[in-house]
């Protein structure tokens, strides 16, 4: 797709977008170290193009459903960052008031459907929330994220067979970052594209370079607005890289140096991107260079209020497990 | 007071589904085979002709898949499935949907998102279906944080209690056991709703007290009745949800007769027995006159033969014995 085809402003959220994500990712694996952010930890640092690409032609209204390396998402989708620094705190201001962490991060209330624990956990539930939209009449439409490990599921299979036998309005974005933790793509599957699976399912199944966010964009659009239009699911696969180990203190003993290097130094989607807005006069240098200012004082200003925000206190544990009063529940408090 | 007619048990549910569909659109049945056949048990007969395909939905033998479309949809905030696994044995395949997604999601969302679907199953072991459809696995939700239990023993409370486990906003996993479909009782043609937590006295009795769920509460029932002629006075509670559990009704009938036979058909160990078991050592010990029996069955698989599985059941005889031996 050509980028003049492509309003200012959306190349310039994209942009943006994918600068806060970089930031909010680097300043983690800080605080992390730091030991400032406790638990398990998976950055999305390299694939900023996948979430972007595609939450362009997201609305409100429209649903996700993410994974444990799922902060990106949650930004693009529109999450509030000071809400989600607090929560990766586990303090009682968090989006999910300290009980979910990085790995449970979740708004309902802008269709972010929550990270998840378990590889394809969610997929199913972009399904149901695609089942929803059909049945209610409304025209949004539901994205599942998950990885090429999530690939061999029995979610993904049985999340795709049901969204197509019944149509609904929902796109698969398979993140192929061509590693499971340890194991390469070429140990996990025979064939060469996870998008080859669409076939087996009767639905459009596209590979794109997930480095590209133009080109992440184009095959997003198509596959959003033939949702949109109640003509069914499409499988996309993002082929992307993560440019950090599988989680925070990974040794990455499955993979070079080189290896990382040569991804970081050819195929950094930020940097590819920043060339298209520079080469076409879309963007100045200065312009750009203010979004990362920008970027890092939003990401300051959200860790300032996670440092100061309270802890949840005991009386927290036993809160939200049921919606409705009940009596009896806790028993086990012998 | 006027005649009560007497419907099915499986009748009575179809009662409750019929009545949820009729008034929220947003109610919707999701399994395999619950539309044009009804369902395998016959529960979900005549809805698929009344709501057609949209709400009344013949979903491919996918579990995992289903059930997880229906928490999607539920925590959407847009539809309130009513999901049927079609054997609670099958729980397996799609057990990471319901134990670590439905259960934990409102928790774990910091109590920003609610589930309201009802995962309706079967159980129960006398029909020589082996040992992959014939189990009582409740003990398996009921250890999970954030699921409803529900177990009802007859067609009244079968349509009350489902009635209000599909207007309920949390995942409900409500029970059915395979042998009480064809029972009859006096079940109102109106709908009526039976709150969640509260149990059921079936009988009052002021010697011994058996905690019994499902079929097994009929079996205690019968025990009850012919120990009544010898004056031996039994009282069979009827927990009726699981989870949550109306432990105060329980603890008062143990503090009133002293006495306490947990009757289940869940296997021994770790299992609502237990549970029950160890709610009244820790709660009513001063209470009890004689140690508490519990009645289940072996912990082994359910075998094939009647010849066995009649073994496996635990019978009125081994509840009877029960009975007499806390005296």
């Amino acid at each position: 797709m050509v980028v003049e085809e492509i309003p200012k402003e959306t190349l310039l959220w994209m942009y943006e977008t994918m600068v806060r994500i970089r930031v909010h990712e680097e300043r983690v694996a800080e605080l992390f170290a730091q030991g400032k952010v406790p638990g398990f930890v998976h950055l999305y640092v390299g694939e900023e193009a996948v979430a972007v690409g595609i939450m362009a032609h997201l609305r409100k209204d429209d649903f996700i459903t993410s994974t444990h390396r799922g902060h990106g998402h949650y930004i693009a989708k529109g999450g509030c960052i000071k809400a989600s620094m607090a929560e990766l705190f586990g303090k009682k201001t968090g989006i999910c008031k300290g009980k979910g962490g990085s790995m449970h991060i979740a708004d309902v209330e802008i269709g972010e459907l929550g990270a998840n624990g378990i590889v394809g956990g969610g997929i199913p539930h972009a399904v149901g929330a695609a089942l929803g939209i059909k049945l209610n009449g409304l025209d949004s439409v539901a994205v599942a994220f998950f990885g090429e490990g999530a690939s061999n599921q029995q979610n993904f299979h049985e999340g795709i067979n049901i969204a197509s036998i019944w149509k609904l309005p929902v796109v698969f974005v398979c993140e192929n970052n061509l590693y499971q933790i340890s194991l390469p793509y070429s140990k996990q599957q025979t064939i060469k594209s996870v998008a080859e699976r669409g076939k087996a399912y009767g639905i459009p199944g596209v590979a794109v370079d997930g480095q590209d966010v133009l080109a992440v964009y184009e095959v997003a659009k198509e596959a959003i607005e033939r949702a949109r239009r109640g003509e069914g699911p499409t499988l996309i696969e993002v082929k992307t890289y993560r440019f950090r180990g599988h989680f925070e203190g990974d040794p990455e003993v499955y993979r070079s140096k080189e290896e990382i290097e040569w991804w970081k130094n050819n195929k950094d989607p930020i940097k590819i991107f920043e060339d298209v807005l520079l080469k076409k006069g879309i963007a100045t240098k200065e312009e750009l260079e203010k979004m990362w200012e920008k970027a890092r004082k939003e990401i300051e200003e959200a860790v300032k209020f996670a440092e100061e925000s309270p802890w949840p206190t005991k009386e927290d544990v036993v809160e939200d497990v049921f919606s409705t009063p009940t009596k009896g529940v806790l028993v086990w408090q012998w | 007071m006027a005649v009560v007619r007497e419907i099915t048990f499986a009748e009575a549910l179809n009662e409750a589904l019929d009545y949820e569909m009729s008034k929220d659109e947003k109610v919707i049945v999701m399994g395999e085979d619950v539309g044009v056949y009804g369902g395998i048990f016959g529960v979900t007969k005549g809805l698929y002709e009344k709501y057609g395909s949209e709400r009344v939905k013949d979903t491919p033998i996918a579990e995992s898949g289903f059930i997880g479309t229906a928490v999607g949809a539920a925590a959407a905030g847009l539809l309130r499935p009513v999901v049927e696994l079609m054997f609670i044995d099958f729980l397996g395949v799609a057990y990471d949907q319901i134990y670590n997604q439905a259960a934990k999601i409102r928790y774990m969302f910091g109590g920003k998102a609610k589930i309201p679907m009802v995962l309706r199953t079967t159980c129960g072991a006398g029909f020589a279906a082996a040992a992959q459809h014939s189990q009582s696995l409740h003990a398996l939700f009921i250890h999970v944080p954030g699921l409803k239990v529900v177990m009802p023993s007859t067609p009244y409370d079968a349509k009350g209690l489902l009635i209000s486990s599909i207007e309920d906003d949390d995942p409900v996993v409500f029970i059915e056991h395979k042998g009480l479909y064809g029972i009859k009782g006096p079940v109102p043609e109106e709908p009526y709703s039976i709150p969640l937590g509260e149990a059921d006295i079936k009988k009052e009795g002021k010697d011994v007290t058996i905690v019994a769920t499902a079929a097994m509460v009929h079996k205690s029932l019968e025990v009850a009745k012919k120990l009544e002629e010898e004056g031996i006075s039994v009282e069979v509670v009827d927990p009726r949800t699981l989870v949550p559990l109306d432990v105060d009704t329980i603890l008062n009938s143990i503090k009133k007769t002293g006495r306490l036979v947990v009757v289940d058909e869940g296997y021994p160990r770790c299992g609502f027995a237990t549970d029950i078991a160890a709610l009244a050592v820790s709660k009513a010990f001063d209470a009890l006159k004689a140690p508490v029996k519990i009645i289940t069955p072996p912990a082994t698989p359910v075998p094939f033969s009647p010849a066995l599985e009649k073994e496996w059941i635990p019978s009125s005889e081994k509840i009877e014995k029960a009975v007499r031996d806390v005296l």
